[in-house]
Formats: structure tokens, sequence, C-alpha cells
């Protein structure tokens, strides 16, 4: 299949010091933490963004911060780039390899190191994965709010480097909006302690910076991360709308009339029908959009809140409306939702949007997206963090079909250029990572973007970390390479 | 997910249906989560995505199986956890099961790996030869700790270990026969007797057969029954698996056709799943594929018969608290999850869920042979887990899981229809101690 996106023109010189590269890892990690056989490393080609595919030179899975400190320094020595990787569920490509890069896999630092509820937070290795942090403190009362729907596998670490979010972060807000400081390695192996325990930390938020900066900035080794209490109660309903507008126009005066509930989920019909027949969770079937708020606090609480709502929703011709009855409903209702894109690979292959818009710009959206997928010939599925306006369109096409395929990232594109231009932005949660990259200049000018180079640029210099993502490959040798004198590679022809 | 495979290849009916099972999989990760060898080992090589992909990758490029692949693949517990995660419905069951069987044909194994599994596959599935074995391994069990210091004789030690200190003697019920319902009739079944299991436990068939005759229902162990075959099933050894498979389809057939029966009842988890498969692994076989899917359509745990028909009060309502443990092949495999702790509360104990429920304990057929240091610390994750709970007892409902949780915790260890037996009027079960008092319970290591 001829690929849209193209990747870093891999380094021979590096390729042809194979055998050498690899003696020297051999000394900087144990044996069963390194991997080199060529048979051994196909699974390491590619993540969730599972259509494009490349093969790294080796993978290291180290088991402390020291290990990972001393691969990336014989890495920035070297000149060898370095691949991120947590669990490898990026939906954008971000744990994608080069044939010219070393792999550097948290995979196998997943320890919780410690609890501390008086601060209200835990400390953990950056291989844990973000349910593991909520299981640990839930008999405690407490949970770590970030939820993206790959929870049960995906790492905190690559939380970080995305920035991701989840259903429930309309109230809680996302990754950035729970970290409190991290353990990080930087290029020349260096180790940096960022932020802490306490609320707010002295000087430039660096922390913000190195959130969402997808691998770039240095290696998250640890985590603090914040616990929040759990609510006294919390109750997912079901509303289900004649159509799709109408349940986008419910979500955009929802929100407007000052009402914040925990999490609204959206799923058109085909959506609903892919998440019913793997989770059985009882979503009416009889209705084309359907949307999963759910409200917490005191029953007092959230039947205010709910009444309020269901008003609403009736003045938009709401045709069903299910509160679940138990906590084995509440959490079927969940598991059909986070299964949303899984359950799609049942009838389809996909790729998954991630566009946000303003919350005004729903309905408009979701009818443009239609038209756009039905003019290359495909069916699309919505499932997404409506109240926050993160769209999430499932184009689905037949992988085996270089033409659908094809097909699907062109309309892919197109999507995506539309939220930017109602007002929204290209990533909501999964992070640019290769997908999204050459979209950057749709949203920005290359004077930000350089300007952005720069940053980076700050914390690598050569640019080992990641390199194939976020900025566009043939924008890199232009005026922020003068003056840096360093270039960012060359694109691949 | 993409495959590449050319028109020739697809017409090898295994790698069809390989081919089919792979375009299900999205790579989302999320089977990695749950599967016992990755959260121990932190490498995708040793989870359902990374065997997903080597196992595409060989089958794609008509490889003969290599040693890395190889390693990777015997790692899999085919515990089946990962299938239950799946939200895109991948069956990596069938997926393992062929290339399993791609690496029994095309890989040679080295000489001690290649004896131990002979041997296994030798003795095992053989009651007798396996009775005596055991009289040996008593023998050898104080040169253990030696042959676990060499690394081709590691099973080798794993073996002696998990050998009991003592054999029960045979049971009259392994033999075939027929037990009368005790009640007025209403039904009739079969029982599998099986192989490990009535060398080991086969107080457990006699609890079953003495409930099920007290409830009305007729039980017949019919003549030319043997191993259900998930043994060399999954060591790959396909034509032994069939060989196993048709002899019990025969056997059932023949009672099928003479008395009726409302359901073949199999009191070893391990064994349902692969006797609940016949009618997949016969499919290509005219003779059988009929027979099989009628076996496999009547095949039923125990625990799952007894939840399908009406049970009286029971006599011992006990109190005792029992952890149930899930055998993997009773959740996973045959996605039985409530109805044992169901049937243990209606049965009057109270029953607790240790945490990590959905985790191998690691004993997977021969895998804690095979694989013992991986099998020990899945067992001791899972022993901690249980005792987290404070039984007096634990329950589950595989010979396997039995054996293996038993060599790791003080706590006595039944099937659950040894305690059903005894709510249900049955003897008070060996090997469960007098009542716990409270004050015991509180001292025992958590």
């Amino acid at each position: 299949m001829s690929e849209l996106i193209a990747f870093l023109e891999p380094d021979r010189s590096v390729i042809a010091r194979r055998a050498a590269i690899i003696a020297d890892l051999a000394d900087l990690v144990p044996a069963s933490s390194l991997i080199t056989d060529a048979r051994e490393l196909v699974p390491f080609d590619t993540d969730a963004f599972v259509s494009y595919r490349r093969m790294p030179l080796a993978v290291v899975l180290p088991e402390t911060t020291t290990e990972v400190a001393a691969v990336l320094k014989y890495c920035n020595r070297n000149g060898i780039p370095v691949v991120p990787r947590g669990a490898g569920t990026s939906l954008s490509g971000g744990a994608i390899p080069q044939e010219d890069a070393i792999v550097i896999g948290v995979s196998k630092m997943n320890r919780i190191l410690e609890v501390d509820l008086p601060n209200r937070c835990a400390r953990v290795q950056a291989g844990v994965t973000n349910i593991s942090i909520s299981q640990t403190v839930e008999a405690d009362g407490f949970f770590y709010a970030p939820d993206p729907s790959s929870q049960l596998a995906c790492t905190i670490g690559g939380n970080i480097g995305m920035n991701s979010g989840g259903a429930h972060c309309l109230k809680y807000g996302v990754t950035t909006n729970n970290l409190l400081g991290v353990k990080m390695v930087m290029f020349d192996g260096s180790i940096v302690e960022i932020g802490g325990k306490a609320l707010d930390a002295p000087g430039y938020d660096l922390l913000g910076l190195v959130c969402g900066s997808e691998g770039q900035l240095g290696i998250v080794t640890e985590a603090t991360v914040r616990l929040i209490a759990r609510p006294e109660g919390a109750r997912p309903v079901l509303f289900g709308f004649p159509s799709s507008v109408a349940a986008g126009a419910c979500v955009t005066d929802i929100i407007g009339a000052g009402i914040i509930p925990v999490a609204i989920e959206f799923m058109d019909k085909p959506a609903i029908e892919i998440c019913e027949a793997f989770a059985q969770a009882g979503y009416p079937m009889d209705v084309e959009a359907l949307l999963i708020v759910e409200v917490e606090g005191s029953d007092a609480e959230m039947d205010a809140m709910l009444g309020r709502i269901i008003e609403i929703a009736r003045t938009h011709g709401v045709k069903t409306i299910r509160e679940s009855q138990s906590a084995t409903e509440a959490a079927l209702i969940w598991k059909g939702r986070k299964s949303a894109f899984g359950a799609t690979g049942r009838i389809a292959d996909y790729i998954c949007m991630d566009g946000t818009v303003p919350l005004g710009q729903l309905s408009h959206v979701l009818e443009k997206t239609s038209e756009i997928v039905a003019r290359y010939g495909l069916r699309v599925a919505n499932v997404f963090h409506a109240g926050d306006g993160n769209m999430h369109p499932l184009i689905l096409f037949d992988a085996n079909d270089p033409d659908e395929s094809r097909k699907a990232e062109m309309a892919g594109n197109d999507i995506l250029k539309l939220c930017v231009d109602a007002g929204g932005c290209l990533t909501g949660e999964h992070g640019v990572g290769i997908e999204k990259r050459d979209l950057m200049r749709h949203q920005y000018t290359d004077a930000d973007l350089a300007q952005q180079m720069r940053v980076r640029a700050a914390f690598d210099p050569k640019w080992i970390l990641n390199p194939s993502k976020v900025f566009p490959l043939d924008g890199r040798n232009g005026a922020y390479a003068d003056e840096t004198g360093e270039t960012a590679g060359k694109t691949a022809a | 997910m993409q495959t590449n495979f050319t028109a020739e290849q697809l017409a090898d009916p295994g790698v069809a249906m390989s081919e089919k099972i792979l375009r299900k999989c999205v790579h989302c990760g999320f089977c990695t989560a749950t599967c016992p060898t990755y959260v121990t080992l932190g490498n995708e090589l040793d989870s359902p995505r990374g065997r997903i992909y080597l196992i595409k990758d060989m089958l794609e490029n008509g490889r003969p199986a290599d040693e890395q692949v190889v390693t990777h693949i015997d790692r899999c517990l085919s515990c089946l956890s990962c299938v239950t995660t799946c939200p895109s419905g991948v069956d990596y069951m069938h997926l393992v099961d062929h290339a399993r069987i791609h690496i029994e044909q095309t890989y040679r194994r080295p000489l001690m790996d290649r004896l131990t599994r002979r041997m296994l596959a030798l003795v095992l599935p053989y009651p007798a030869r396996l009775r005596a074995s055991l009289h040996l391994a008593r023998l050898g069990r104080p040169f253990a700790p030696l042959f676990r210091t060499v690394p081709g004789l590691k099973p080798v030690a794993a073996m002696l270990d998990l050998a009991p200190a003592s054999v029960p003697a045979a049971s009259p019920v392994s033999r075939p026969g027929n037990h009368a319902a005790a009640a007025p009739k209403r039904g009739r079944v079969a029982i599998l007797s099986g192989c490990a299991q009535p060398v080991l436990k086969p107080g457990i068939n006699e609890a079953t057969i003495r409930l099920l005759n007290r409830i009305g229902v007729e039980v017949v162990v019919p003549e030319g029954e043997g191993c259900c075959g998930s043994l060399v099933h999954h060591m790959g050894r396909e034509p032994d698996a069939l060989d196993a498979a048709r002899k019990n389809i025969d056997a059932w057939t023949r009672e099928i056709d003479a008395g009726g029966l409302d359901a073949i009842i199999i009191t070893a988890s391990g064994c349902g799943t692969t006797i609940k498969d016949y009618g997949h692994m016969l499919r290509e076989d005219p003779a059988y594929a009929d027979k099989a899917a009628r076996v496999s359509a009547l095949a039923k745990d125990v625990i799952e018969y007894l939840a399908s028909i009406d049970l009286p009060d029971p006599v011992n309502g006990s109190g005792l608290v029992v952890a149930y443990h899930s055998a993997c092949s009773m959740q996973h495999g045959q996605k039985i999850t409530t109805a044992p702790k169901t049937l243990l509360k209606g049965a009057g104990f109270v029953v607790k869920d240790p945490p990590e429920g959905h985790l191998c304990c690691g004993s997977a057929g021969v895998y804690n042979i095979l694989q013992p240091e991986i099998a020990l610390a899945l067992r001791d994750r899972k022993v901690r887990n249980i005792e987290l709970t404070r039984p007096e007892v634990i329950a589950t409902g595989n010979i396997g899981c039995i054996t293996q949780i038993a060599q790791g915790t003080g706590i006595p260890i039944l099937h659950t229809v040894e305690l059903l037996d005894w709510a249900y009027g049955g003897d008070r079960p060996e090997g469960l101690p007098a009542r716990a008092t409270r004050e015991q319970r509180a001292v025992q290591p958590s």
C-alpha cells in the first residue's frame, strides 16, 4: 500500500552499526530486557495505529530509571533515534518506531511506589496501567480521574506523553490537570524531577510543557498523580434521541445551562449496535443517537441535576430515558462505551479520529462528517466525549483493500480539517503522533511551528527523541534549523 | 488488521481459519493488561497481542516455527483471559491451537524438552501409568532440589514437587457402570472419569455421583471413556488429541443411542473446555463432525448442570467462609462465572471473591511442569490474593488448580461439588478441618 504519511529517512550509518550498537546495549541492560532478534522485533513495529509499521533497530525494556538514563545517554552520544513506548495503545502512531531507532519500552516498570492519602497522591512508575492506580486506592475511597477508554491497558507514561483524557474528564480535567510531578530522563541521560506532591511548583510550568510532549522532551519514568475522593454515588443515565442533530443540540444546551455532569458521552446508531453486541449493556436500539450522561454526588444532588437535564432533553424530543438500576448495570454501560473502538473490530477495520470542536458546532460537524465519509463511499460510527466537544468518528474500511485504506485516511484528514475550520483542534486526547503530523500546518502558521520546534530543541538539541512525530517533516530545515545549526532529519522521498 | 496470505496458503483450512481470526484483531492492546505472563514478565512478546503478531508473521511467511516463536508460544498458559477481555472477538484459542500444531509439525525441540513432553504424553492421560509414576515419584522426591539446578531437568523437579505424598486407592466409581437415582428419576447423564483426576482426587467424582443420585439423576460411567485429549491438544499433538476425542465420542454416542443422555457431566473444567470444542476440532472429519458437535452440545460442567435444575433446601448450612477460585477454563474457556458462587451461597456458604480473579494460578495443564518458574510466580500471586479474603476453605472446579494452589497454602482446597454434596446431605468432605473459630481465622496468614 502506498502510504500517505512519510517517516524520516533512516540514517543508514546507524543501521550499518547495528551489531556494535546491540553489543553496547547488552552492557547497559539485562539480557531479558534487550530484544534484537528479527522475528521478535516484529511485534514492536506498530501500536494501535496499525496501518503504519516500521521495524525498530532494537527494543530495550529497562527495569529502572538508571537503565533508561544509560540507554538515552548512549543513544544521544551516538546519534541514535529513540522511540519511547508505553503499552503501545496509541491511536495516532505515537509509539511506531523507525528502522534506525531504539525503542525504550517502560512495560517492566510497572510498580506503584507510594500511596500518600493525606496528600491525595500516588507515586507510580511510568509503566503502571492507568486503571491499576484507581484499583489500588479503590478500597480507601479514592480514584485517579482521567480514564481513557484504553485505561485497562494504557500506561501512565503514555498518558503523560499524549495528555490523555477520557469520559470523566468533563468534570475532572485531563492528564495535565491531574499530574503533580514527574521523574524524567533527559536526552543526555541526566535525571530531573519536575513538580512534586505540593500543589504548585516554582518557576515556569515545565510540567505543563512535558505533559503532552509525545516523548520528545524526555522519557518520563515516574509520575506523581492526584487522587480524588470517590463521590457518594454515581449514576449513568441513557438518553435516546430520534436524531444525532437533536442529541448534539441537547449537549450544547446542557453545558450552556451551566450544568457540568461527570460525563456526557455520545453514540450514534452504528456505534450503539457495535457496543451493544459486545457488552449487552441494554442500550436502546430504536433510537438514532444515544447520550450516556453520568451524574454523581448524594442522591439528592443527583436527582436535582438529573431533573434539570431531563427537562432540557425533553425540549430536544428525547425518546428514551433509562437510569441504571444497579452497579452491575452501570458497569456494563461503561464497559460497552469503553470497548467501542475494539468492538468495532468485529465488523470492520477502522481509524479513529480525535478532533475537538466548540460545543455550538457539534451538530454541524456531525452532519458534515457523515457527508465527507459518504463522499468517499465509506461508513462511519460516532462515539465520543460530547461534553468536551471531543469527536471520535470511526471510519470503517477494509484493511485488505488498499484503495479503501487510502480513502479512509483521506476522509479522516478532511474531518480533522473540518474540526479546525469549525474553531476546534486536531487532537483532543490521542496526540498528534504521525497520524495528524502533516495536518499541523492546517492548525498552525509556519512561525507558530518554528517557535514550537525551538522549544523542543531546547530539550533535545539533536532531535533524537521520537523524531518522526508531531512536526511536519518538510518544514524542519527552514528558519528554525538555520538558527540552531541542527537539522531535524530529512523526509523520505 | 491487514493480513497477507496467498490463495494457495488459504487453501489450508487451518491457515484459512487463522486468517479469519487475525482479521478481527485491531491491535488495540487491551489483551495485554489481563494476560498473566505479560503482567509477570512485562514483555509484549509474552502477551496475547505479541503472540498474535508472532503467529501472523510465521504463518504469512509460511515459515517453520523457530526457537524464538516457540519460546513465547510455550509461555502462553492458554488461560484465555485475553478472550474474555478482547472487545473485537478475536478467537485467540483456536489461533494458538493452530500455532501449536504448526510448531509440533515444523520444529524439532531440544532433546530434554522432547523427552519430557513425550513422557508426559505417554503417562498423564493413562490412570494406571500415572498411578505407578506417582509411587515412583515418592522415591525420587529427595532429588528434586538437585534436578532444579540443571536447566534441562527443571521440569522433572517440578513434577516431583507436584506429586502428592500419598496416592489414594483407585475408586470404584471410575469403573464403567450405572449409578441409579436414589430419588424419583429426573434425568440421566454420563460422567467423564478422566485421567489424572481419578488418580489424584477420586473423591470429586464420588461426591458428584452421590449428589446427582440423591437429587434423582441417574449417572452412567460409560465403557470405553478415556482422557479428553486436552493435555496432548495443548502440546500441539493433534493426532493424539483427535484420537482421544473420537474414543470418547464413540463411548458417549453409544450411551446416547442406548438410553439417551441429558448431559455429559464433566468435573474438571479444563477437560470441559476441550470437550465443548470437539465439534470444532473434528469439523473436517466427515465421519465424526456431526457426532462431535452433538457431544459438545451435551457437555456440561457439573456446576452448569446443577444450576440448570431445581435443588432442594440444603441440609448442612455451614456458614463456612469459602474463597471461590474460578479456574481459567471455567471463567474464560466456558464463561461460567456466577453459577458456582450462586450455588455455594444457596447452599449456605459465605463466598469471597479474591482480587485479580481473572489471573491464572499457573497450573494450566502441564504448564507448571514445563514452565515451572512462571507457574510458581503466578501460584504465589494467586495464593496471596486468596489469603487476603481470609477463607476457611477454597473452592474451585478444576483438578489442576487444586493441585497447584494446594502446594502454596495451608488452607484446604476442595472441588465446589464436594462442598455442595456435603451441604445437600453428603458426608463432610475429607481434608476439611473442624470449623475454625473466628480467633483462628484471625491469625491465618494474609
